[in-house]
C-alpha cells in the first residue's frame, strides 16, 4: 500500500527543501512548525483532513452512544511490506472503534518525531495516513507535532485517537462470552507479525508474506445487520490470538477450546514461526477479527462475514466451555490438549 | 514448509502411536536429552499418547537451562560496562542472575542486543571500531560450530574489539553422568537429532554398551519423536541396547566434518559446571590456546565472580529427571515464568516453564494460583 505512493512526485517547498530532516525546530511551535503541518502534513493528508488549525476541532455528533479510542504506534521498521507505521495508526484506532460496533467518524493524529528523521520519510507516512483514512471514511480533525532530539526517539511514532458513534441495540464486551458460544475469527492469523519481522534488521527473510492492516468496521456493519447477536468482538493485535482469547475468558468467566486443526494459519506463517520458535497464535494481526457468537447463530454469522471482502477467509475455531473457566485450552492435531498461555513479554526467537 | 507438516500428520501419528502400544508390554522409562524434543512432546501433548507406564523423563539438553547463574552473574558484569555492546540470543536476555537480568541492564542504558547470527555481533565489532562488542556464547554442540565460525573470522580479519563469552557444554558426558547418577530411573535415550547431525553419531555405541541402554538418535517433529519412542520400546521389550539413528535425513555416523575441523581449532574440551546438576570433568568447551585473546572472561576480568543458586530451586533433579517439574514445591508458586528461581523454568524449552505453559489443566492447584497472580 504505502510502497505504491509516489511521494516523491510531492514538490517540497522552499523552507523544508532545505533541512532535508527533522530538526528541533520543526517542533517548536514556531514558523518551522507551522511550515510543516502546512507544506508537508495537511497536503499529504489531501481530502481526509479538516484543517481548521484551532487549539480543539469542534465536531458535530449525532445523539446517541460515543465510543472513544487512543492507541501510540512505534512499530520499527516503520515500512514493511503491505503498508507502514501510518496506514497502521489510522486503521489500529478505526478497529479498536469497530470492535465496539462503532462507526468511526473522526481521528487525531499525533507526531513525535526524531531529530534527523528524513523529511520524505515523513511525507510517504503522511501520505499513507491521508489515504488510509481516506478509505476508512474518517477525517482527521486534529493534531500535534513535537520533535525530540536523537537518541531519545527513534524515527516517526504516532498517537491517534478516535471517535465513533454506536447504533442503537448494540452491546458488544468481552465479558459477555457464555458457555456454548462458538468462537469465529475473519481469516488467516500471524500475518502482520511475520511481515513486520520478515524485514527487521538482523532479521531479513525472504517471504510473500504482506501485512494484513485494514480498517474492519466496514465488515463489523456488516455483521451488525444480520440482526444476528454478536457478543464480543476484538481485533487480536498485540500479543495475537492467544491473548486476546486470555482476556475474553478472564472476562467472561469462561473457558476457551480452541481446535488446533481449525486455525487458519498460512504455510508462509507457519513456516517462519517453526523457524524462529514462536507460536502462531501470539503473533499480531492487523486486519481481523474475533466474534463470539451463539452456537446456534454462527453459520448465518460466518455467512455474512464471507460475503466481505475483508472476511472471506472467515471460520469457526473453537467454543467457550464450562471446563477450565478463565483459561485457554488447545486440542492439538495429535489429539493431545496444550494451555494457550498469554505471551510474557515480547516474544524472543528461540536460541536453537 | 515441507517438514513441518509433513512430519506433524496425524493419520500417520495415529499408526505410530498404535505401534507403540502394541509392543509395549510392561513400563519403560526414557529420557529425551534435548529441550526442542522436551518442547515437541508438551506442546503436541504426545506424552498424553503413550501407554500408561511409558515414561519421558526430560533431559538436560536445554542451553539456557543449564548455564549456570555464575556464567549469567558475568555476562551481566560485562554488559554494564561502559562502551560495552552485549549481544546475545533473545532467549537468555530474560534470564534472571543473582539480582538482575539483561532486560534490566538494557533499561538502565546498558547497551544490550538480540542477534540472530553471532556473525552479526562480528559486523557490529567491525562497525564500531572504538566499541566492544561480545558475544554471549552458550549452548551445545548445535549453537558451537557458528561461535566457532565467528572467532575464526574475528581473528582473520583481525577484528581486535570482539570476543566471546564462552559455556558450551557437550552431550555424551552428560548422559554418563546421569547413568552414574545413583538415584538414576533412565532405561533409555532418545539422543538430541541436531547435535548428532554436527557430530556425528561416534560416541554412543560405546556408552549404550557401557551403561546398557538403547539409545536412539531422535529429530524434533512428532512423527520424529514417536518414531524414536517406538524404536526405543522394541529395543527395550527385547532386551536389546544400541545405538539406532531415527533421523538420517539430518544425521549420519560421521557428522559435520567442517564443522567439527573448525570446532577443534576454536575450542578444546574443559571441566563445566552444569546449572543444577554441578560440574561434569571434560563435558564442555572453551576457547583454545590459539583464541585465548577473544576470551571474554579474560578480557573483562570477570574470572572471580562466584554465585550460589537458590535453594529452593530444585531444577537440578528436573534436569536429571529424577523429578517432574510439578513435583517441585516452588512451581507454580513461587517459581513462575514471570519470577523463574531456575533456569528451566525460563527457557520455553524447559521443562518446568514446558509444563507450566502447556500443563497447568492437569493441576487445578496451579490454576488457582494463576487467578491470585492476576
Amino acid at each position: 500500500m504505502s510502497n505504491d505512493l509516489d511521494f516523491e512526485g510531492w514538490v517540497c517547498p522552499v523552507p523544508l527543501r532545505d533541512t532535508p530532516m527533522i530538526v528541533m525546530g520543526h517542533g517548536g511551535g514556531g514558523a518551522m512548525s507551522g511550515e510543516l503541518i502546512e507544506q508537508l502534513f495537511l497536503p499529504a493528508f489531501g481530502g481526509a483532513a479538516r484543517a481548521e488549525l484551532g487549539d480543539s476541532a469542534v465536531l458535530e455528533v449525532p445523539a446517541g452512544r460515543l465510543a472513544f479510542s487512543t492507541d501510540s504506534f512505534v512499530v520499527k521498521p516503520m515500512f514493511f511490506p503491505g503498508g507502514c507505521i501510518g496506514d497502521l495508526a489510522v486503521n489500529g484506532t478505526v478497529n479498536d472503534l469497530a470492535m465496539a460496533g462503532a462507526t468511526p467518524l473522526y481521528l487525531s493524529t499525533a507526531f513525535i518525531l526524531a531529530e534527523g528523521t528524513l523529511m520524505t520519510d515523513i511525507g510517504r507516512v503522511a501520505m499513507a495516513i491521508g489515504k488510509a483514512a481516506d478509505v476508512a471514511g474518517v477525517q482527521l480533525v486534529t493534531g500535534d507535532t513535537k520533535v525530540v532530539d536523537s537518541g531519545s526517539g527513534d524515527g516517526i511514532f504516532i498517537n491517534t485517537a478516535g471517535i465513533g458513534v454506536i447504533p442503537d441495540g448494540i452491546d458488544i464486551s468481552p465479558a459477555r462470552a457464555r458457555v456454548g458460544d462458538v468462537v469465529l475469527v475473519s481469516g488467516d492469523i500471524g500475518v502482520h507479525g511475520i511481515a513486520v519481522m520478515s524485514c527487521r534488521e538482523g532479521l531479513e527473510f525472504g517471504t510473500t508474506i504482506e501485512s494484513d492492516c485494514a480498517p474492519l468496521h466496514g465488515l463489523v456493519a456488516d455483521m451488525l445487520a444480520t440482526g444476528v447477536e454478536v457478543r464480543v468482538l476484538r481485533d487480536p493485535t498485540r500479543g495475537g490470538v492467544s491473548a486476546t482469547l486470555n482476556e475474553i475468558a478472564k472476562a467472561s468467566g469462561v473457558g476457551v477450546e480452541l481446535v488446533e486443526k481449525d486455525l487458519p494459519i498460512p504455510a508462509e506463517v507457519k513456516d517462519a514461526c517453526g523457524l524462529l520458535g514462536l507460536d502462531p497464535l501470539q503473533v499480531a494481526n492487523e486486519g481481523k477479527l474475533i466474534a463470539i457468537v451463539a452456537a446456534e447463530d454462527a453459520e448465518e454469522m460466518l455467512a455474512a462475514m464471507r460475503q466481505h471482502p475483508r472476511g472471506a477467509g472467515s471460520r469457526r475455531i473453537g467454543t467457550c466451555v464450562a471446563e477450565h473457566p478463565q483459561m485457554v485450552v488447545a486440542r492439538t492435531g495429535l489429539g493431545g490438549t496444550r494451555v494457550v498461555d498469554l505471551p510474557i513479554g515480547e516474544q524472543l526467537p528461540r536460541i536453537c | 514448509m515441507k517438514y513441518l507438516d509433513e512430519f506433524s500428520d496425524p493419520v500417520l501419528a495415529g499408526k505410530l502411536v498404535d505401534q507403540i502400544h502394541a509392543v509395549t508390554t510392561q513400563p519403560w522409562s526414557m529420557m529425551e536429552v534435548c529441550g526442542g524434543q522436551t518442547h515437541s512432546i508438551i506442546r503436541h501433548g504426545i506424552d498424553q499418547l503413550l501407554p500408561s507406564g511409558v515414561e519421558m523423563i526430560h533431559g538436560p539438553g536445554c542451553p539456557v537451562c543449564v548455564t549456570p547463574l555464575e556464567i549469567i552473574d558475568k555476562a551481566l558484569a560485562i554488559a554494564e560496562q561502559p562502551g560495552v555492546i552485549f549481544c546475545s540470543f533473545g532467549d537468555m536476555l530474560r534470564v534472571p542472575g543473582s539480582s538482575k537480568d539483561l532486560f534490566s541492564i538494557k533499561s538502565a542504558g546498558g547497551d544490550v542486543r538480540v542477534v540472530y547470527s553471532p556473525l552479526d555481533a562480528l559486523k557490529l565489532a567491525r562497525d564500531n571500531p572504538d566499541r566492544q562488542v561480545v558475544f554471549f556464547g552458550i549452548g551445545f554442540e548445535t549453537t558451537a560450530p557458528a561461535n566457532a565460525m565467528t572467532v575464526y573470522q574475528a581473528k582473520k580479519q583481525g577484528i581486535p574489539n570482539f570476543s566471546l563469552l564462552v559455556s558450551h557444554v557437550l552431550v555424551p558426558p552428560a548422559i554418563a553422568a546421569i547413568m552414574e547418577s545413583p538415584k538414576c530411573r533412565v532405561q533409555a535415550f532418545l539422543a538430541a537429532g541436531h547435535v548428532c547431525s554436527v557430530m556425528g553419531t561416534s560416541d554412543y555405541p560405546a556408552l549404550a554398551e557401557k551403561y546398557q541402554v538403547p539409545i536412539v538418535v531422535t529429530g524434533f517433529e512428532p512423527l520424529d519423536i514417536l518414531e524414536g519412542i517406538r524404536r526405543t520400546v522394541i529395543q527395550l521389550e527385547s532386551g536389546r541396547h544400541e545405538l539406532e539413528n531415527a533421523y538420517s535425513r539430518a544425521v549420519t555416523a560421521e557428522g559435520n566434518v567442517a564443522a567439527m575441523d573448525m570446532l577443534r581449532d576454536v575450542f578444546e574440551v574443559t571441566d563445566r559446571t552444569w546449572r543444577g546438576i554441578g560440574m561434569i570433568p571434560q563435558s564442555g568447551w572453551k576457547l583454545s590456546e590459539r583464541y585465548a585473546d577473544y576470551d571474554a572472561e579474560t578480557r573483562f576480568s570477570v574470572s572471580d565472580i562466584h554465585t550460589d543458586e537458590s535453594a529452593l530451586c530444585r531444577s537440578g533433579e528436573v534436569l536429571q529427571g529424577l523429578i517432574k517439574p510439578h513435583e517441585c514445591a516452588a512451581f507454580g508458586k513461587e517459581c513462575t515464568p514471570r519470577k523463574p528461581l531456575g533456569a528451566t523454568m525460563v527457557s520455553s524449552e524447559g521443562a518446568c516453564a514446558a509444563y507450566y505453559t502447556y500443563r497447568r489443566l492437569d493441576h487445578l492447584e496451579l490454576s488457582e494460583t494463576r487467578l491470585v497472580e492476576a
